[in-house]
């Protein structure tokens, strides 16, 4: 971490792809960075705020996606260079603004980061936002490795400032999250002076108000500047080839799907027969530079992650040009050379390319495979996703399901985006009906509680965290209250933006740098809407069971906010509240009246079941002190001692 | 400014496994950044967030002199695997795995949710141990979570297991180089604690193979 900001100039560091970015926008003279926590972007915000109080530097964790860009282009309005971060959803928040960004231009350079999941390793989606740069005319950079993802970001900011338009710059999980030397450049000495600059002539791009009309002379504006960028693309040492003159075949590839690439033409000593061109400006094509290639050879392997955004735009180029160049054949996507979902990886590619090339090739023995994977099926039982020991969210959602069960209507909840999410499975006692985007639970509810007048008579619950509450379940709550919408909202508040690493929220009274700023009280905004509110500790399974079922009985909106930190917050980490065990004379397993209800349904990872002396037990190196198991246990075999 | 580093193989090939919340994102940048300091180009990949909670983990390190190399290994290539759970192990060998590959193992089971429910059966220490042996050039088993849990913090035979790795001789990396690390990324007050993990690692590596 300290190498970010002290590192000297011309070393190599061993980085994560997120903190080469960041390393890459104080390269540049970064002043204003704004993002919403999502991974695998958070880190670079992270980075950025850790060094915010050495240099002059502002840092925020916005409420959502859309204010960061708009947080992000006032400076860039100001004349600042500025930033703008996310993961992949965040780009389809702020598209609505960022739509109106492309038609105004930028002043300061401005980049958007935009992280992608391919593979949805940790998303409830594996969409691209590679789609946005074409829909919304603006360029497009991709790093093909660490060092890339620092020089394209220095690079990129350069860029928005040639073509006076914002940039955006995508990265994915395996490279944002992974890490790969990395060698220094300098931190520059910038004078950073804020002026807005708006009294000028009404078109004047760079002293004139900053709006989208007249849309015509803006798009046409708008579209220059892709030409231009187009121009530059052409001579971009982020576009590299390596191979033959003459290729038997070449890889047209770009990001992480750059090192599998290489991977494989290495490992299959492949290296005088097929070319790589390496595309870090993936749009607008740089069709000049294109042509080059396609004329080297007449096979094409294109291999990109989600959907055939390269693969689509060269096969323009190509069929603009057939009369020229003559036919090409293309392996990729489209004709099921390479799968339409999920992430790549290096086995697809050797896979690909020996099948194409005739090449025989075997990772492994055979019969060693086969061995390995039958014992792996006998001896190594699957993880399924669960709730960490002592996680909030499992006591909550045990309640949740039983009062749903006892009320007896067929009530449901309504999902949303967070480590909660999980409820959707057996962790979460499978709870959640519905899980789609951020807020979307409360929206979603709010027009299943007006159903009534067409007979649907189920109690409707929406559980939402505390990060999601801010970022948008806002509006979709006031719409609820506003048209009397019989739901209940139960607001997980486990005091953090838990599962991208407790960044503060305006909940908290504490802001991305660490500096001390006022906190939004959730029970307060939700009762200044109306609405019924309850605050409750999830721990306190009885009393909680209590409020639900009261809370359910009463019309119009309810909110419950079950208030308890997280299991991995740095204040529970420090020590157990509870000494938990189990007194085996009283426990009695497999014959317990309760079906063994601590084991077999409510299966916190801290438990554990001797099958041969049939008695549960705790796992003191996983188990955190919770004590929650020893409310559920019906013959009070499991106890708890309050830690001195 | 590459010092004179010898690799068994150019990548060199190293997953450190386990499951989440086991300290493995920690032990692979530990180790990376070591390798790095000797002027090593590394690149390490692995998967974190919520997706892990509870879930096989694995980080893919690629040590070289030359390149930078894919974040994710080719399947049946590596070279050394370290592991902090039994199960975990036998995972990453059916994908990674191959007849040289090297196997340095945690004994501590962390079950899975379907070995607490009882749907599953985990299997015993010593079936565990013959089929990594099985399916290894060498394997070497150590009670890294107990010797943790010595030390008053099971977190740490992460550490324990690096100790272990160095202590093995494979890895190019001397007491020093982890020295280094820790003391310039960890917090004072646990900089002792760990390296009394990484010699304690040592030492145990040291009883066996002697």
């Amino acid at each position: 971490m300290s190498q970010i900001l002290n590192g000297i100039p011309g070393s190599r560091h061993l980085l994560m792809g997120n903190e080469a970015i960041a390393r890459g926008a104080l390269e540049a003279g970064v002043s204003v960075v704004a993002g919403y926590p999502g991974t695998p972007s958070s880190e670079i915000v992270e980075t950025l705020a850790k060094v915010s109080s050495k240099l002059n530097l502002y840092v925020e964790w916005s409420v959502n996606e859309k204010v960061a860009m708009e947080v992000a282009a006032a400076g860039s309005f100001a004349g600042l260079r500025s930033m703008a971060v996310m993961k992949q959803n965040g780009v389809n928040v702020g598209s609505d603004f960022l739509l109106h960004l492309a038609l105004t231009g930028t002043r300061g350079g401005m980049v958007i980061v935009h992280c992608d999941d391919p593979g949805a390793l940790s998303s409830a989606n594996e969409g691209e936002s590679r789609h946005f740069a074409r829909m919304l005319e603006i360029p497009l950079l991709e790093p093909g490795d660490f060092q890339e993802a620092k020089n394209m970001i220095k690079w990129a900011f350069e860029l928005s400032e040639t073509v006076h338009n914002v940039v955006m710059v995508r990265s994915v999980t395996r490279l944002s999250h992974a890490s790969g030397p990395v060698t220094l450049g300098e931190l520059p000495e910038v004078e950073k002076n804020a002026y807005f600059n708006h009294n000028g002539f009404i078109l004047d791009p760079l002293e004139g108000p900053v709006s989208c009309l007249p849309v015509p002379h803006h798009h046409e504006r708008q579209q220059e500047k892709m030409k231009k960028a187009a121009a530059e693309f052409e001579v971009s040492q982020f576009n590299t080839y390596n191979g033959p003159p003459r290729p038997e075949l070449m890889v047209i590839t770009g990001s992480a799907c750059h090192l599998y690439c290489k991977e494989t033409i290495n490992l299959l000593g492949l290296q005088g027969r097929v070319g790589l061109l390496k595309l870090g400006t993936t749009w607008p094509l740089p069709k000049q530079l294109i042509r080059t290639h396609l004329e080297k050879t007449d096979r094409f392997m294109i291999v990109e992650e989600v959907i055939p955004f390269l693969e689509e735009n060269v096969k323009i180029i190509a069929a603009e040009l057939a009369s020229e160049i003559g036919p090409k054949t293309f392996f990729a996507k489209r004709d099921g050379t390479f799968p339409g979902t999920n992430e790549m990886n290096p086995d697809l590619v050797i896979a690909a390319l020996a099948e194409i090339l005739e090449i025989p090739y075997e990772p492994a023995p055979p019969a060693y495979r086969r061995r390995a994977q039958d014992l792996t099926q006998s001896g190594a039982p699957g993880r399924d996703l669960t709730f960490c020991a002592g996680c909030p969210h499992r006591a909550s959602f045990w309640t949740l399901h039983n009062v749903l069960q006892l009320d007896g209507r067929e009530g449901f909840v309504c999902g949303d985006i967070g480590c909660y999410s999980l409820a959707v499975l057996p962790t979460g006692f499978s709870t959640l009906k519905t899980l789609h985007s951020m807020g979307s639970g409360v929206g979603l509810a709010s027009g299943f509680g007006k159903l009534g007048q067409f007979g649907m008579m189920q109690p409707v619950i929406a559980t939402v965290g505390d990060s999601t509450f801010f970022h948008a379940v806002l509006p979709a709550l006031i719409n609820a209250v506003h048209h009397q919408s019989d739901i209940t909202i139960v607001i997980l508040d486990n005091s953090g933006t838990a599962m991208t690493g407790f960044q503060p929220h305006p909940g908290l009274p504490v802001d991305a740098s660490g500096n001390a700023v006022p906190a939004i009280d959730i029970a307060a905004v939700c009762e200044a809407t109306g609405a019924t509110v309850r605050i409750r500790d999830p721990f306190d399974i009885d009393s909680t069971r209590e409020t639900l079922l009261e809370l359910l009985d009463i019309s119009g909106l309810k909110v419950l906010v079950l208030k308890q930190k997280c299991a991995l917050s740095p204040e529970k980490k420090a020590g157990k509240q509870f000494d938990v065990s189990v007194d085996e004379e009283i426990c009695l397993g497999q014959n317990c009246g309760c079906n063994r209800l601590c084991t077999r349904i409510f299966k916190c990872p801290g438990l554990k079941w001797d099958g041969e002396g049939q008695v549960s037990g705790i796992d003191d190196v996983i188990c955190v002190g919770c004590g929650v198991c020893a409310s559920i246990c019906p013959s009070g075999a499991i106890r708890r001692k309050e830690v001195a | 400014m590459m010092k004179n580093v010898n690799l068994p193989h150019d990548p060199y090939n190293v997953i450190i496994t386990g499951v989440g919340g086991q300290g493995n994102v920690m032990a692979s940048r530990i180790v990376g950044n070591a390798l790095s300091r000797l002027g090593l180009r590394v690149t390490i990949g692995e998967t974190f967030g919520a997706s892990q909670r509870g879930g096989s983990v694995m980080s893919h390190l690629r040590i070289s002199t030359e390149s930078t190399w894919s974040p994710q290994i080719p399947a049946g290539s590596c070279h050394l695997l370290i592991s902090l759970e039994p199960s975990e192990s036998l995972r990453v060998l059916s994908s990674y795995g191959n007849p040289n590959v090297n196997v340095l193992c945690n004994t501590r089971p962390v079950h899975a949710i379907s070995v607490i429910s009882g749907d599953r059966d985990y299997p015993g220490i010593d079936e565990m141990k013959s089929w990594v042996e099985e399916l290894s050039e060498s394997c070497w088993f150590l009670p890294a979570t107990e010797k943790a849990l010595e030390l008053g913090q099971p977190i740490l035979a992460n550490i324990i297991m690096i100790g272990a790795a160095v202590g093995v001789g494979i890895l190019p990396l001397k007491r020093s180089d982890f020295e280094a690390v820790i003391r310039e990324t960890m917090p004072s007050d646990k900089q002792e604690l760990n390296l009394e993990a990484f010699d304690l690692g040592r030492a145990m590596i040291a009883a066996i193979v002697a």
